[in-house]
């Protein structure tokens, strides 16, 4: 047992002294693995829980080809799709040219031990302003992202992987991300009072949304054509 | 002769003003009973009461024997009216105007059934006319086709020659002759043109400011042995002194506005003209009240 | 009787070009909105989804879409339709007495009781008419134009989103709700027109009611939310709208078929049933002991 806690902590030691590079090597491996993937078609249903949305769960599409096209679509109804949600594709991330990373140690992530990277860009271009990832080393995956962008907030990502792991394509995503308050000016919409409002002032400021994709299947380097992304 | 309408001690009041005061008469079956009064006499209000659009103050109706307020839809089924001025809707045909008032009174009225009531009254002709497109006399007999299209036992006409040329007056008074005479219709009709109802009613009752002043067979109440003999000079004052000491003083009756009035045989005008003359009494004119409308006002001016 | 009672008023109705007026006019506005949304629908649904467009792709050509344009042009006219209403219901016995047929009518043999209760009925009937009409050219008419999506329904703090195969009946619950509120408001009509000699009083009196009521309504003072608008029938009037919102549940998904407060619609329905029989109560009583004069 002392042995045992003597090598964690070991190795402990070492991994947070583990110089960038091997951050970025750690990275280079992940990208490895998606970057197997050049496009994929897949379906699945996503459901928002977003404070002010009463949406329905939607069945979509998500088309993906490299290096960076995302596209999710409701093509049978309406959704309200987050803008943050490009970054489900984590190309965006791992595919940064020019960034610094800094490996700061494990963290268990829904039961999985995760290295934990954190990037910053070097280009003020960019729009992702910084990134912390998640990433199980074993299977070289990314179970959880937090990026933080120049235009659209911070947004989190919590994968779960099962049947296309090999793929480095989740079978679930959810996405969290800050909501901007939404309130009409009065007498606009002119609303029934059911009194399901009355006496409950809603805060709707600083309020985390939440989206999850729960996909079905995917389609994996069968061609995507490029209207799909319009 | 029973009676079709029967009125007991008919009041209304509106406020302070009391329109009809203890009103009693009674219309026997196919009589034509003129109805007759000054305007604001309560001839409206009455017939108003008749149809039930008033309620009374006080007072019982009786109509074909029921009472009124109790057997109302019967009674207006048998009853048919038309109430001051005969407004119908202006927007649809005659023939519409027609076929909606029969069957508000409870009866289909069939298209020969419709044409021959507008014939009746002399509109088959314009039986598709808008009624907006009709004059006032049009629609008095329109109004009357109206009434009269369900077969009614008894007709109430108010004023139903109010607006009407002297022709549409000649073609009204005939129309009623003829609902009395041929069809044997009861009808109580409402007046201001007296000389009209002196023409077509058989009986009368005049009211004023809501009370009965007298009622009666026309005959009775025109009856030449009592003609009122109107007298216009300017010397009243020694006329009424000849006539209190003189032979003619049963016959003086009140003065009426400047005139002094005797009752007297028509036979005997000429004598009294000859009298005034001989006492020296400047005549102006002196003339017979002979018409219904003469007698009314000798009964209602003051 | 009654049903010949019927027939005649509903005669009455239909032959009068007035009424055609208002089958007129809301198609004409329907039409203009529909035409307006059609060239600046965009700008329409931006208005809307302003704050969000930072946070949310928003699929404004779905969103612009017939359902939703039929909610539009119901939101933009159901407030003006009283008035339509009123020109009809408010004329019914007024406009008899105006044209003096009124005095014909009650010396028929009917009782006033039923001539009241034919001439709500035939008013409630011209209602159900308008609201047909209003569905053919807003709804029916729009689902042409603008094809079919899901519904998006924007309230003042919240936004619903309806599956597209869950709003039909949804428009059919609030065509129904919609006709019990203007029949409220034929039922005033039809009341203050009992006491009126002339046909302009009684519309101008339920116009100005509505007015007042929406405008104290819409104030949303303390004052006036705790007092006059739980029991206001412009409050309830809206109830239709309830029909679009929809409820959640726990994980926040939209539940197919459902109504966010349901118990707050039947209230709604029965607080409208009771102004009805309120005012159908009066107007009966009135011109029982009505003389009529006219």
């Amino acid at each position: 047992m002392k042995q045992r806690l003597l090598f964690f902590f070991a190795f402990s030691l070492f991994c947070t002294q583990l110089p960038a590079q091997a951050a970025k090597e750690l990275l280079q491996k992940v990208k490895a693995k998606y970057d197997k993937v050049n496009d994929y078609t897949a379906t699945g249903k996503m459901k928002t829980n977003v404070i002010f949305i009463k949406a329905p769960i939607a069945n979509i599409k998500v088309y993906y080809k490299k290096p960076d096209k995302l596209k999710i679509k409701n093509e049978n109804g309406v959704s309200f799709i987050p803008k943050g949600s490009a970054n489900v594709n984590m190309n965006n991330v791992l595919g940064l040219s020019n960034f610094e990373a800094v490996e700061s140690g494990t963290e268990k992530v829904a039961g999985i031990n995760c290295k934990v990277i954190k990037i910053f860009p070097l280009s003020d271009e960019e729009n992702i302003t910084r990134a912390t990832l998640y990433i199980d080393e074993a299977r070289l995956l990314m179970i959880k992202s937090v990026i933080s962008t120049r235009e659209n907030g911070t947004y989190e990502l919590l994968m779960t992987y099962k049947k296309y792991a090999e793929w480095g394509l989740p079978d679930k995503v959810e996405l969290s991300f800050n909501t901007r308050d939404y309130k009409l000016p009065k007498g606009v919409t002119i609303d029934y009072d059911n009194g399901t409002g009355k006496g409950q002032p809603r805060d709707t400021k600083n309020q985390k949304g939440k989206v999850e994709i729960d996909y079905s299947s995917y389609e994996i380097n069968k061609g995507v054509p490029d209207s799909a992304f319009n | 002769m029973s009676d079709v309408i029967r009125v007991k001690d008919l009041s209304k009041h509106f406020g302070e003003l009391k329109a009809v005061q203890q009103l009693s008469f009674s219309v026997g079956e196919g009589q034509v009973y003129g109805f007759l009064g000054q305007n604001g006499a309560g001839k409206s209000t009455t017939i108003r009461m008749l149809m039930t659009l008033i309620e009374p103050t006080g007072g019982e109706i009786e109509i074909f024997g029921m009472n009124l307020r109790k057997h109302r839809k019967e009674i207006l089924r048998q009853t048919g009216a038309i109430i001051e001025k005969p407004d119908l809707y202006k927007y649809l045909t005659a023939k519409e105007n027609v076929r909606i008032f029969s069957r508000l009174s409870g009866v289909k009225a069939s298209e020969k059934q419709i044409m021959d009531q507008l014939s009746l009254v002399g509109l088959a002709g314009r039986a598709d006319s808008k009624v907006k497109t009709y004059s006032q006399g049009m629609k008095q007999r329109l109004g009357l086709a109206c009434a009269l299209v369900h077969n009614p036992g008894l007709i109430i006409l108010d004023e139903p020659t109010n607006g009407l040329d002297p022709q549409g007056i000649a073609d009204m008074r005939q129309l009623i002759l003829h609902l009395s005479r041929d069809l044997h219709k009861t009808l109580l009709v409402s007046s201001h043109l007296l000389s009209e109802m002196e023409m077509v009613a058989d009986h009368m009752l005049i009211i004023h400011k809501g009370e009965k002043v007298v009622e009666g067979k026309v005959s009775e109440l025109l009856d030449p042995e009592k003609t009122m003999v109107e007298l216009l000079t300017p010397d009243i004052n020694s006329a009424i002194a000849e006539f209190k000491s003189g032979p003619w003083q049963r016959h003086l009756k009140e003065p009426v506005k400047g005139t002094v009035r005797l009752e007297c045989n028509r036979n005997e005008i000429p004598a009294l003209n000859k009298y005034l003359v001989e006492k020296g009494i400047p005549v102006q004119s002196l003339r017979p009240l002979n018409s219904l409308e003469d007698y009314f006002l000798s009964l209602t001016k003051v | 009787m009654f049903i010949e009672l019927l027939k005649i008023e509903l005669y009455k109705i239909f032959k009068r070009p007035r009424t055609f007026i208002a089958f007129g006019a809301i198609a004409v506005i329907i039409l203009l909105v529909q035409f307006a949304l059609k060239v600046n629908g965009k700008d329409f649904v931006e208005f809307y989804t302003d704050s969000q467009a930072d946070t949310f792709d928003i699929p404004f050509d779905k969103i612009l879409n017939g359902y939703f344009v039929c909610v539009a042009v119901l939101h933009m006219i159901l407030i003006h339709v009283p008035l339509l209403v009123a020109l009809i219901a408010g004329d019914m016995i007024s406009g008899e007495a105006n044209l003096g047929t009124l005095r014909l009518l009650a010396g028929k043999p009917v009782t006033r009781t039923q001539l009241i209760m034919a001439k709500f009925w035939a008013s409630t009937i011209y209602v159900i008419l308008l609201l047909i009409c209003m569905a053919f050219f807003a709804l029916l008419g729009s689902m042409i134009i603008f094809g079919t999506e899901d519904l998006v329904v924007f309230k003042e703090t919240d936004m619903h989103i309806m599956k597209s195969g869950d709003v039909i009946w949804r428009f059919f619950a609030a065509f129904v709700f919609a006709a019990l509120a203007l029949t409220t408001i034929a039922a005033m009509a039809l009341m203050f027109s009992v006491f009126s000699e002339n046909s302009l009083g009684p519309i101008v009196a339920t116009v100005c009611v509505v007015i007042v009521f929406t405008i104290v309504q819409q104030l949303q003072v303390p004052v006036f939310e705790q007092t006059i608008n739980p029991w206001s029938f412009t409050t309830h009037m809206l109830g239709w709208k309830g029909f679009f919102y929809v409820e959640k549940n726990a994980e926040g998904a939209t539940i197919p078929g459902s109504i966010e407060n349901p118990a707050a619609l039947v209230r709604s329905g029965l607080i409208l049933l009771g102004y009805i029989v309120l005012f159908l109560t009066i107007s009966i009583r009135g011109f029982n002991k009505k003389d009529i004069l006219s």
